[in-house]
């Protein structure tokens, strides 16, 4: 019994010293927010399960951005892994920027994935980026406030109900606005609600030949109805709000309602930050009958550069990080209300989670997105708020730009729609697609 | 009558100062002010100004969330590192360059100058891929030595300006006793111009702790200062403006106080000549 016992102990340092022996140190991008400031906590965790160490840089979204565009095309190094989007994944992945995630393990049950989120972060048929978590857009509003206009919120509204509603919640007397949306300058501000909403109106960012369909009837109606809707209802200045002016204004009870971000709904409902923390509905993004509605999708997921040197050792983070144990582990530490939502399949059907009052609305959102199939007529590209083409980004900031800037009544819509054709078509034949 | 409208007219112009001055600090007040704030407060519309529950909380988390003193560490290395290469090699070009000009000094200068009006972003990529050949990605002696580049034509042109005031005679009479080039520099030249130089080092160590595009693209998690730890606060989804004010605050505290102390002698480096 004592040999064995020896025996045993010996192995069990073996193990360890073999592990410390392989151990490194990753350095990990990533972006600031809730779900990620979180998983930086729980590191330990990982650190104890495999002796790798992790050193996080943590900046804002659009300097990451910058910072790993940069190091990932001249194969710096910098980092291990990367925190990126549903725009960067298939365009890197097909350029052979990131490694492959092929051979992960049974335990982390990669079918479980939920579908839209595999899709959005694979290139053709390869997985090149695990989400951590997901998202989609959806309407939050004040249920006191539409109980008060004598309305009835649908599961899945239309446009013009919104507009009604958002009309009889507003009273300025009051400072309540009827409706909140994002019109600042910006492909993922503003330009990125507006590309999700035009889907809606049966518009899209190119034609079958790459051509630019800003001159056409679909784009608008979407300016007009959302210039109108929102110089009847919106708070003043909304040219210039992005999420976080939304988000302040909702949680100090300016807003009647605010279609942005599912991860929003975890914010409002919060009683530390928010006013109405205990009046708030979920519904689904409008729609106009075309048979597509005004969410998007998004996923925050970790990806390897094909520069890294530790890519053992990064595999074994992301599995970790996305794996259904670490959610339960978020879950044991800080609640069922905050582990990353938006990844897995089998999130929405753990009992535990299906109690949290915005969980099924911010599930039926995601699973009525779909990044290949996004607009009323066919398009050539894959998407929904965003055409992911390398060069969408700059075109994008540009063209919000403008409708911004009518938006603010410093042109007309009519002006800032021959802008964007113009912009548009002139990037695209540089580019080499027209 | 003269002397009443002599105080009317300080009092004037104290006034205006002290509007300008309060106005230029309205913004670092209000950050610190918010560092003491919950969030809810901070988003609060109207502001409130002073009468709310201060709270140290947002500087407990940021504490917790990040280690500080690497990061202030890297800034103080990186900022007087910088400064000091740029002293070492500025102060003999600016020598070169007051006592013994050619024809193209002029023209040499405002090269110089010339490479500040170039985008920081334009060279990027040059820059990048010559830290990754040189191995110098995320270290501090690469940032010093960016920084040092970047910030040379001020250095020279101001270290330029104060030895033109210096009169040449009294070097000339230097090396009538036989003072070599190092000796006249070191023990002639340096003593009489210290206010210039300490204002511009001074100046220059304000430029390299402030110092935002490069500091952030040539670092990772070794080499990030303070520039570095203020981003991580930042975000566009989520409101954590009393964290990041909390984290702003910390960051500018050490130049703050240094510029505090030392404002007297840059105030005189800055707006008289060496010698006057």
């Amino acid at each position: 019994m004592k040999l064995k016992s020896v025996l045993c102990a010996a192995t069990a340092v073996g193990l360890l010293a073999a592990a410390n022996a392989q151990a490194d140190t990753i350095t990990i991008a990533t972006v600031n927010n809730g779900d990620m400031i979180r998983m930086q906590g729980l590191t330990d965790d990982f650190t104890t399960k495999t002796g790798h160490k992790v050193e996080w840089v943590t900046l804002e979204e659009n300097v990451l951005r910058q910072r790993v565009t940069t190091d990932i095309t001249t194969k710096g190094g910098a980092f291990d892994i990367m925190t990126i989007g549903m725009y960067e994944t298939p365009i890197w992945g097909k350029n052979g920027w990131l490694v492959p995630l092929n051979g992960l393990s049974e335990e982390y049950d990669v079918g479980d994935i939920l579908p839209a989120m595999a899709n959005g972060l694979s290139y053709d048929g390869t997985l090149y980026a695990a989400p951590f978590y997901g998202e989609s857009s959806m309407i939050m509003y004040r249920t006191d406030l539409m109980k008060k206009a004598g309305m009835e919120m649908p599961d899945a509204p239309t446009w013009e109900f919104i507009r009604a509603a958002a009309k009889a919640m507003t009273d300025r007397d009051a400072e309540i606005n009827g409706i909140c949306l994002r019109g600042k300058a910006g492909w993922g501000e503003g330009g990125a609600f507006i590309t999700a909403m035009s889907n809606s109106f049966g518009a899209q960012w190119f034609d079958m030949e790459w051509n630019a369909t800003f001159d056409q009837e679909p784009w608008k109606k979407t300016l007009t109805f959302y210039k109108g809707m929102m110089d009847e209802s919106g708070p003043p200045g909304y040219a210039t709000n992005g999420f976080n002016e939304n988000l302040s204004l909702f949680q100090q009870g300016k807003c009647g309602m605010w279609i942005d971000a599912t991860v929003a709904a975890s914010f409002v409902t919060n009683p530390k930050d928010s006013t109405v923390a205990d009046k708030v509905g979920f519904a689904l993004a409008p729609d106009t009958g075309l048979g597509k509605r005004s969410n998007w999708l998004w996923a925050w997921a970790l990806a390897i550069p094909a520069g890294t040197q530790k890519t053992d050792a990064a595999k074994q983070f992301i599995e970790w990080a996305t794996s259904k144990s670490y959610i339960e582990l978020v879950a044991a530490k800080e609640g069922w209300a905050n582990v990353p939502p938006g990844a897995r399949t089998s999130l929405y059907e753990n009992p535990n989670y299906k109690d949290i009052p915005f969980a099924k609305m911010t599930l039926d959102s995601i699973l009525s997105a779909d990044p290949n199939n996004s607009t009323v007529n066919e398009s050539p590209y894959v998407g929904i708020q965003f055409a992911a083409i390398p060069e969408f980004a700059g075109i994008a900031t540009e063209v919000s730009q403008e409708f911004s800037a009518a938006y603010a009544g410093q042109q007309s819509i009519d002006e800032a729609l021959a802008k964007a054709q113009a912009i548009t078509n002139d990037a695209m034949e540089a580019a080499g697609y027209r | 009558m003269a002397r009443s409208v002599s105080t009317r007219r300080k009092a004037l112009n104290t006034l205006i100062a002290w509007t300008i001055g309060l106005l230029i600090f309205f913004p670092i007040l209000w950050t610190i002010l918010t560092s003491f704030k919950t969030e809810a407060q901070a988003i609060n519309d109207p502001p409130i100004f002073f009468f709310f529950d201060w709270t140290l909380e947002n500087y407990a988390v940021v504490q917790e969330r990040s280690d500080y003193m690497r990061f202030l560490w890297n800034s103080v290395i990186i900022a007087g590192g910088s400064t000091l290469l740029g002293i070492l090699i500025a102060v003999p070009a600016a020598w070169s360059m007051a006592f013994v000009p050619s024809k193209r000094t002029k023209d040499i200068l405002m090269w110089m100058l010339s490479t500040k009006m170039l985008p920081a972003v334009g060279v990027l990529y040059p820059i990048y891929l010559l830290f990754i050949s040189l191995g110098l990605l995320d270290t501090r002696i690469g940032l010093m030595v960016v920084l040092m580049l970047i910030n040379l034509p001020i250095i020279v042109w101001m270290l330029y300006t104060y030895f033109k005031e210096i009169p040449t005679e009294i070097l000339e009479a230097a090396r009538m006793d036989g003072a070599t080039l190092k000796e006249e520099i070191l023990y002639i030249l340096t003593p009489m111009a210290i206010p210039g130089i300490a204002s511009t080092i001074l100046l220059n160590i304000i430029l390299a702790w402030n110092e935002a595009f490069w500091t952030l693209n040539l670092t990772a998690a070794q080499a990030a200062p303070l520039t570095a730890f203020i981003a991580s606060y930042s975000s566009p989804e989520g409101l954590f403006y009393a964290k990041l004010s909390a984290a702003s605050t910390m960051a500018i505290a050490p130049i703050l106080i240094l510029g505090w102390f030392s404002q007297k002698q840059l105030v005189r480096g800055l707006t008289f000549g060496a010698v006057k």
